[in-house]
C-alpha cells in the first residue's frame, strides 16, 4: 500500500493558506443534498458538527454520553496553547511550530504541525466570541502562563478548567445548530461499526444504549472523533467510559492505525491506593514550578516511611534526594513529562518509593511555602517574622496558585499537602498514536476521517503540554470544515445514500452476531476483571519503560487472555435493554486486541524516542533515538495473526533533527 | 469497614422500583462510586444483576454521576460530587440509602440512572452566543473586566449534573438555567442576544416539565459546584425587564 501523505506543494509556511485558496469547494446548493456523520462530540467532534452545519451539510452528530457535555474534553485542566504572541515574550507561529516538532521528538509531519501551529491564533478568537469565560488581566484582556517544556507564555487557561469551557463552548455552537436543525443529535447511541460500499466509508451500525436497538445510518463520508484509546491500560487518567472501539472497528474495515506505541505517561498524578482502584487522578504539571521531586537517600528510610513509622517532614535535607533538580541540573523539576516520569520509576525501582505500593514520590511545597512567606513578609515590611508567620503567608501564596489543586488532593487522599509533601507517580494520560491520516485528516479509507485524539497527526513521539485541546479544537472548528470538501466535491452527483443496502444488512447482521456471541459465552469472570488483568500486562509489559523480552512475553500473555475472554467472561443480562456491562464487553473485547498491537509496534520501533523507551537504546541512560532507521510513521493494518506494517518516511526540510538534552 | 447499603431497584422505566439491601465491604481510601464497583462486582460474581448508575470523569467535572445518598444528592460533603465523595466520611457498622435523582423531568432509566435529556434542551433554547466559525474578531478585541469575566466564570462552573433539580420540592431548574443564562449575560459578547436568551430558555424550561422555583434554597446547599442563588435573582430581574423590552 502506498501511504500518500498529501502534503500540498510550496514553502511550509504557504502550504495551508494556498492550498485552502485553491482546494476544490461544494457549493452552497449542493451541501444541503450531502450528509456528513460525526461520530464523537468532544471537542473534536462537537466543534466539527457544529460548523459543518453552519456551512450547511446535513450533519447526524453521535456521542455513546448522555450528553455532549460530558465527554472526556471536559476534564482537561492546564490550558491551550496559541501563537498569540500577546505577551510580546518572543512566541511566533514558527516558534511554536518548532516548539511541537521538537516537544514530539522530532517523529510528527512537518505540514500538519505548521497548520495546527497556524490556526492556534483563531481558535482563541473563536472561542472568545462564544463567551469562553479564559482568565484575564486586570486591563481585561487575555491572560497567559507558560506550560511545561517551552520558553514562551503561550497557554490560555481558565482556572483549572481550561477543558469543561472550551466544550461547553463548543457544545453551546453544537446545540445553536441543533435546535436549527442542521444538525440531528444522537445521544447515548454508540458506534459499533463501520460501513463501506465500494471502498468508501458510507455510514456506520451503532446501538441506542437505552433500547439496545441496533440502527443503521447512512451518509455521504464519516467523521471519527472518538478520542484516546489510554484506558488499554485500565488504569489512566482518562475518564472510564474512553475506548477504542469506534477507531478499531474502522481498523477492522482496512483503515491504518499508526504509532499504536505512543503513550504519554503524565508524572504527577495521584498514587494508586489499592486493588480496588479504577481510575487515575491528574495533578496538574503547573505544580512542577514550585514543588521539589525528592525520595529518601537510603532504602531504610524510605522502608520506615513506608511503614508510616516516619514522615517527610521527619527527613533531614541531607537525608533527601532530589533526584530531577541531581539528575538535569539545566531544568531540574521542569524537565518534560517523558523525563520525570522515567526518572519516579527509577527511584522507586530502586525501592525508595515513598507510598505503601511504593510506586510513588513527593513533590514537596514546604520550601516554596517558605520561600513565599519570607517574600510576603518583607514587601509587607513585617520584621523579623516568626515561622509561623512565615508558614502562615507561604501558604497563602500558594493557595492562591493552586488551592483547587490542593482541595482536590485532600479530597481524594485524605491529607492536607499544605502540611505534608504531596504523593505523586506517573499514570498513563494520553495516547499520541490512533488512526493514520493524510494531510486532510483523511485515512486510507476514503471517505473517512479522523480528528482529535482518535487521530495520529500532529503529537509525533510525545505531546506537550496544553496542545490537545489546540488539536481537537483546530481539526474540528479550522480544518475539516474544509478538507471536508476534497472527497465531496466529486460526490455531488451520488444520491442519498441508503441504509437498506446490502453492505448496511450485512453489518448490522454482524454487529448482531458479534453481540450475542459474547452474551452467549456465560462464563464466570466479570468484563472488569479482565479489563484490569489486561491493564497490568500494558503497565508491566509496555509501560514506561520497555525491553524486546517482555513485550514478547506481553504479547503472548494478552493472546491468551483474549481467548480466556472468549471462554469464560460473564456479562449479565440481554442485548435489548440498557445494559453497561455489555457496553464495557465490547471495549475490552477491542482493547484486547489493541494491546496486542501496541506491544508488536514497541517492538518493531527499535529505538527511544518520545514517550516510548526502549531499555535496549539508550545512551547513559537517556533514551537514544535513532533517525537513520526510524524517522517513520508505523501504520499497522490489522490481521489476527500477523499485522503488517505500513510505513511513512518523515521529510525533514526545515528543522534540524537533534537530541534533545535537558541536563 | 462493613456497610449495609439500601439501594432502589427498578428494572426500567416504566417497572416499578424498591429498595434491597446489599452487604459490602469497603476500605476506607475508596471512593464512593468503588465502593459500588465492589458491589457490583460481587452480584456478578454471584450471576445477579449489577446496580446501573452513571459515571464517567470520577473526578467531579463531567456530571454524569448522580444519586442520592442518604436523602441528599451527591450525599452529605459540601461542594462535592457522589464520585469524589471517600468512604472515609463513613463508619464501619453504617447502612447508607442510595436513590437516583428524583425529578418528573428526569425519567428513571434503570436502578440508579436517570435520563437528564431536558437539560440540553433547554441549552438549544438559547444556551450560546450566535457566531459562526471563522466570524469572530480578535481575542483582545473585546476587554472583558475581569470580575465581570469572574462572575461569568462562577456560573460556568455548573456541570450539568442536575443536583439542583433532584434537590428542589417543586422540581425545579431555576439554578442550572440561571447559571447558563448569567454565564453568557454577564459577557459583553452575550449582551447582544441578552434578552431573547432569557425568554426562550425559562419557556422551554417550563415545557420540560420542570417545576416553579418558590426560593426553596435547597438547590445552592446541595450543588457541588456551590452555584449561588443570586443567580436566580439576576434571572429574575432579567425576565421582568426582557419582558418590558418586549422582546419576545
Ligand atoms: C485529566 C486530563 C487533563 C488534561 N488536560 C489537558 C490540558 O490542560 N490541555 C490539553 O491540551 N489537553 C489536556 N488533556 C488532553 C485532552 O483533554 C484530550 O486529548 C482531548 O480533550 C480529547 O478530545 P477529543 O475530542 O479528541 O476526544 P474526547 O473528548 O475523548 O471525545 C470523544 C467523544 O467520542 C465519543 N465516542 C467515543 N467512542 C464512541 C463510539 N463508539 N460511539 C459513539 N461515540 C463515541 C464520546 O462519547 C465523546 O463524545 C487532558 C487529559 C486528561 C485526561
Ligand atoms: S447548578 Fe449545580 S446542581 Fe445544578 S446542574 Fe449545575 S452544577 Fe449541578
Ligand atoms: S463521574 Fe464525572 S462528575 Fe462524577
Amino acid at each position: 500500500m502506498d501511504l500518500k501523505s498529501n502534503i500540498p506543494e510550496g514553502p511550509l509556511a504557504d502550504k495551508w493558506k494556498n492550498y485552502r485558496g485553491s482546494m476544490n469547494l461544494v457549493a452552497p446548493n449542493n451541501k444541503r443534498r450531502l450528509d456528513i456523520i460525526v461520530v464523537g462530540t468532544g471537542l473534536a467532534g462537537a466543534s466539527a458538527a457544529a460548523t459543518l452545519g453552519e456551512l450547511g451539510y446535513n450533519v447526524k452528530a453521535f456521542t455513546f454520553h448522555d450528553s455532549p457535555r460530558r465527554a472526556h474534553s471536559i476534564a482537561a485542566q492546564g490550558g491551550i496553547n496559541a501563537a498569540k504572541n500577546y505577551q510580546n515574550d518572543g512566541d511566533s507561529v514558527h516558534r511554536l511550530f518548532y516548539d511541537t516538532i521538537k516537544g514530539g521528538d522530532y517523529r510528527s509531519r512537518e505540514a500538519n504541525v505548521h497548520r495546527l501551529a497556524e490556526v492556534s491564533t483563531e481558535i482563541i478568537d473563536q472561542a472568545v466570541a462564544q463567551g469562553v469565560p479564559f482568565a484575564r488581566e486586570y486591563g481585561g484582556l487575555l491572560a497567559n502562563r507558560s506550560f511545561g517544556g517551552v520558553q514562551v507564555s503561550r497557554t490560555f487557561y481558565a482556572r483549572g478548567q481550561t477543558g469543561q469551557q472550551l466544550l461547553i463552548g463548543a457544545y453551546s455552537a453544537l446545540s445553536r445548530q441543533i435546535a436549527k436543525g442542521q444538525v440531528k443529535m444522537y445521544n447515548r447511541h454508540e458506534m459499533l461499526d463501520l460501513v463501506t460500499i465500494d471502498g468508501k466509508a458510507r455510514g456506520i451500525i451503532t446501538r441506542n444504549l437505552l433500547t439496545g436497538k441496533l440502527e443503521r445510518h447512512a451518509a455521504h463520508c464519516v467523521v471519527l472523533a472518538t478520542g484516546g484509546y489510554g484506558n488499554v491500560f485500565y488504569l489512566s487518567t482518562n475518564a472510564m467510559g474512553c475506548n477504542v472501539s469506534a477507531a478499531w472497528r474502522a481498523v477492522k474495515k482496512g483503515a491504518l492505525f499508526a504509532n499504536p506505541c505512543y503513550t504519554q505517561i503524565h508524572p504527577t498524578c495521584i498514587p494508586v491506593s489499592g486493588e480496588y482502584q479504577s481510575k487515575l487522578t491528574l495533578m496538574s504539571e503547573s505544580l512542577r514550578n514550585d514543588g521539589r521531586v525528592w525520595v529518601p537517600k537510603t532504602v531504610e528510610d524510605a522502608e520506615a516511611i513506608r511503614k508510616g513509622e516516619k514522615r517527610a517532614e521527619d527527613l533531614a535535607e541531607e537525608d533527601r534526594d532530589y533526584y530531577l533538580e541531581r539528575r538535569y541540573p539545566a531544568f531540574g523539576n521542569l524537565v518534560p513529562r517523558d523525563v520525570a516520569s522515567r526518572a519516579a520509576k527509577v527511584a522507586s525501582d530502586e525501592n525508595k518509593g515513598v507510598v505503601k505500593t511504593g510506586l510513588g514520590v513527593y513533590l514537596d511545597f514546604a520550601a516554596a511555602i517558605e520561600r513565599y512567606g519570607k517574600s510576603e513578609a518583607f514587601s509587607k515590611g513585617i520584621d523579623n517574622p516568626s515561622a509561623e508567620k512565615i508558614r502562615e503567608l507561604g501558604e497563602q501564596v500558594v493557595e492562591a496558585k493552586y488551592g483547587n489543586l490542593f482541595q482536590m488532593y485532600e479530597k481524594i487522599t485524605g491529607e492536607n499537602p499544605y502540611k505534608t509533601a504531596m504523593k505523586i507517580y506517573p499514570a498513563v494520560h494520553y495516547t499520541m498514536g490512533g488512526l493514520w491520516v493524510d494531510y486532510n485528516l483523511q485515512t486510507n479509507i476514503p471517505g473517512l476521517f479522523a480528528l482529535g485524539e482518535a487521530n495520529f497527526s500532529d503529537h509525533g513521539a510525545n505531546r506537550l503540554g496544553a496542545s490537545a485541546l489546540m488539536q481537537g479544537l483546530a481539526d474540528g472548528y479550522f480544518v475539516i470544515p474544509y478538507t471536508v470538501g476534497t472527497f465531496l466535491a466529486d460526490e455531488i452527483r451520488t444520491p442519498k445514500i441508503s441504509a437498506d443496502s446490502p453492505e448496511f444488512m450485512a453489518a448490522e447482521k454482524e454487529t448482531r452476531e458479534r453481540l450475542e456471541g459474547l452474551l452467549a459465552i456465560k462464563g464466570n469472570q466479570s468484563v472488569e476483571s479482565f479489563h484490569r488483568r489486561l491493564g497490568k500486562l500494558m503497565w508491566e509489559y509496555c509501560g514506561m519503560s520497555r525491553n524486546a523480552e517482555g513485550l514478547k512475553k506481553g504479547r503472548e500473555l494478552m493472546r491468551e487472555l483474549k481467548e480466556e475472554f472468549y471462554k469464560d467472561v460473564y456479562i449479565p443480562g440481554t442485548m435489548e435493554e440498557f445494559n453497561p456491562e455489555l457496553e464495557k464487553a465490547t471495549r475490552v473485547a477491542d482493547f484486547l486486541e489493541l494491546g496486542d498491537l501496541f506491544a508488536l509496534d514497541a517492538l518493531e520501533r527499535k529505538e527511544s524516542c518520545g514517550g516510548h523507551f526502549r531499555e535496549e537504546y539508550t545512551e547513559n541512560g537517556e533514551a537514544k533515538r535513532n533517525d537513520e532507521d526510524f524517522t517513520y510513521v508505523s501504520a499497522w493494518e490489522w490481521d489476527d495473526d500477523n499485522p503488517k506494517v505500513h510505513k511513512e518516511q518523515l521529510e525533514f526540510e526545515n528543522v534540524e533533527l537533534k537530541t534533545r538534552s535537558y541536563k | 469497614m462493613k456497610l449495609t447499603l439500601k439501594i432502589w431497584r427498578q428494572k426500567n422505566s416504566t417497572a416499578n422500583g424498591h429498595f434491597e439491601n446489599y452487604q459490602v465491604v469497603a476500605d476506607e481510601h475508596m471512593s464512593f462510586l468503588e465502593m459500588l464497583d465492589v458491589l457490583n462486582q460481587q452480584l456478578i460474581e454471584k450471576k445477579q444483576d449489577p446496580v446501573a448508575f452513571e459515571h464517567d470523569c470520577r473526578e467531579g467535572i463531567c456530571g454524569a454521576c448522580s444519586m442520592v445518598i442518604n436523602g441528599r444528592p451527591h450525599g452529605q460533603q459540601k461542594g462535592t460530587t457522589a464520585c469524589q465523595l471517600h468512604m472515609r466520611a463513613f463508619k464501619s457498622g453504617d447502612t447508607i440509602t442510595i436513590e437516583p435523582f428524583r425529578a418528573s423531568s428526569f425519567p428513571v432509566i434503570k436502578d440508579l440512572a436517570v435520563d437528564r435529556s431536558s437539560l440540553d434542551t433547554i441549552m438549544q433554547a438559547g444556551g450560546y452566543i450566535s457566531v459562526n466559525t471563522g466570524q469572530a474578531p480578535d481575542g483582545n478585541a473585546i476587554p472583558v473586566d475581569s470580575e465581570d469575566s469572574s462572575s461569568a466564570f462562577d456560573a460556568a462552573t455548573c456541570i450539568g449534573c442536575g443536583a439542583c433539580v433532584a434537590a428542589c420540592p417543586n422540581g425545579s431548574a431555576m439554578l442550572y438555567t440561571s447559571a447558563k443564562i448569567n454565564h453568557l449575560n454577564k459577557l459583553p459578547q452575550g449582551k447582544v442576544e441578552h434578552n431573547k436568551r432569557v425568554q426562550n430558555m425559562i419557556k422551554v424550561m417550563d415545557k420540560e416539565g420542570f417545576g416553579k422555583c418558590s426560593n426553596v434554597g435547597a438547590c445552592e446547599v446541595e450543588c457541588p459546584k456551590e452555584i449561588s442563588t443570586d443567580n436566580i435573582a439576576a434571572l429574575n430581574r432579567y425576565y421582568l425587564s426582557s419582558v418590558f423590552a418586549g422582546n419576545d
